[in-house]
């Protein structure tokens, strides 16, 4: 479930279809996802997950399994 | 040990130097334009302390496209501000120098902002952000901190007005938290001190830490040096702490910011070293000159070491108050318009082989 509420939320952020978003997906390969809206995918999971994300994960959130990897460091589970 | 203000003078100067020549050897390979400058001024050679890594002058940038990477590789250019008509300097990044640079600038505020990210207020406009590509110094440094926030507020219109009820919605919100503000310093003062002034708004932004930058040249000009900068700005808005810092697009990692003595200090991966503006010899800590910079970071385009246009003074090594180690300096400002012809000189020299 949390796996498809992170979808959701990343291709609200980049703007992108959620057909283009998996685990593969790294930050800087689509032109979507540059610097600009990497604040507003950080801002959004933020406020979807009701989390704080740490500074060093804002910079550790390269990629799509990154982002899951991370998550789970603050008590959200992936299944 | 405060990281990354851990290294003393000795190990912090072999440290740079292997990553510094090592750096020098990647841009010969890999830089054309570079190699030949190396080769026109004195050949290549491995430096033997920090004053021998050769140096260009950092408005090179404004006159040729340096990279050591392909044009494919790149995924951002940093642009330098200037007036219109000025010509800018363009910074190639390609993913590693990028990725490194957001880290170096969350390792060296760390020890001021903490790890956890603050609300934050923006005292710019969102309009700066507008090409996503090609980024202004502004909008590289605004998007360069706001790692550091959260429920980013920018603060000014479009049209340079303040937005006053914005700004109080955003206090009310976040009251009793910590709070970050970042901007640059002539706009601040400009912008919102003066404005807050004229209109008789006075703010009080709590628990709050303000980083800005972006130079005093058109403050000195009003008389406002850092002191008085500090003391209307607590007066006026409450803003708590404040620290300046000194950098430039053309060195990524080379982020100076001043500690709790107000003085500005090298992180463990870059370094400056004051010249003299006439022969380019280096000189004693305690005279001020021209500033020379020096970061591990650039290897998308060969910039590890640049000779700036502006005067400082290093004021002492590993012994500052605040117990951080490394170099700390203060910077005076832009050599005055008249020299600029011997910062032309600069080049030739630099391909004549000076003593870099």
């Amino acid at each position: 479930m949390n796996t498809q509420k992170l979808k959701s939320v990343f291709a609200e952020a980049l703007d992108i279809e959620e057909s283009f978003i998996t685990d593969e997906l790294t930050y800087n390969s689509i032109a979507e996802w540059d610097s600009v809206a990497h604040m507003a995918l950080v801002a959004e999971i933020d406020d979807q997950f009701d989390i704080m994300l740490d500074t060093d994960d804002v910079l550790d959130l390269s990629s799509f399994s990154k982002a899951k990897e991370i998550l789970t460091k603050y008590d959200i589970a992936f299944d | 040990m405060i990281y990354p203000y851990e290294l003393k003078k000795k190990e912090k100067e072999i440290y740079l130097l292997e990553k510094l020549n090592d750096l020098t050897v990647h841009h010969v390979k890999n830089s054309n334009a570079y190699k030949a400058m190396i080769e026109k001024s004195r050949g290549f050679m491995l430096a033997k302390s920090l004053g021998e890594v050769p140096y260009l002058p950092v408005q090179l940038f404004k006159l040729m496209d340096l990279m050591s990477v392909s044009q494919a590789q790149v995924v951002k250019v940093l642009t330098s501000s200037g007036t219109t008509g000025q010509q800018v300097s363009k910074i190639y990044l390609d993913k590693e120098t990028a990725v490194s640079q957001a880290k170096a600038l969350v390792d060296v505020m760390r020890p001021v902002l903490g790890g956890k990210r603050l609300p934050m207020i923006i005292l710019d406009t969102k309009s700066v952000l507008k090409d996503r590509r090609s980024f202004s110094a502004r909008g590289a440094g605004i998007l360069g901190f706001s790692t550091f926030g959260r429920k980013h507020f920018y603060a000014l219109n479009d049209d340079m007005t303040m937005d006053w009820s914005g700004l109080e919605d955003f206090l009310e919100k976040h009251k009793g938290s910590k709070i970050m503000l970042f901007g640059f310093t002539f706009m601040i003062w400009k912008y919102v001190y003066q404005e807050s002034v004229r209109r008789c708004i006075k703010v009080d932004m709590g628990d709050s830490v303000l980083i800005h930058g972006g130079g005093w040249k058109k403050l000195q000009e009003e008389a406002v040096d850092a002191n008085t900068f500090k003391k209307k700005l607590f007066e006026q808005m409450g803003i708590r702490h404040i620290h300046n810092y000194y950098g430039m697009v053309e060195q990524v990692g080379s982020i100076f910011i001043e500690c709790a003595q107000g003085h500005l200090h090298t992180p463990k991966y870059a370094d400056v070293i004051i010249r003299d503006p006439i022969t380019f010899d280096p000189i004693p800590y305690g005279s001020q000159g021209l500033i020379q910079v020096m970061s591990v970071l650039p290897k998308s385009y060969p910039g590890h070491s640049l000779l700036t246009e502006d005067l400082g003074t290093i004021l002492g090594e590993d012994d500052c108050l605040c117990g951080w180690k490394g170099k700390y300096f203060e910077v005076a400002g832009r050599i005055p318009k008249a020299e600029l012809r011997g910062c032309s000189d600069t080049f030739a020299l630099g391909q004549r082989g000076g003593n870099g």
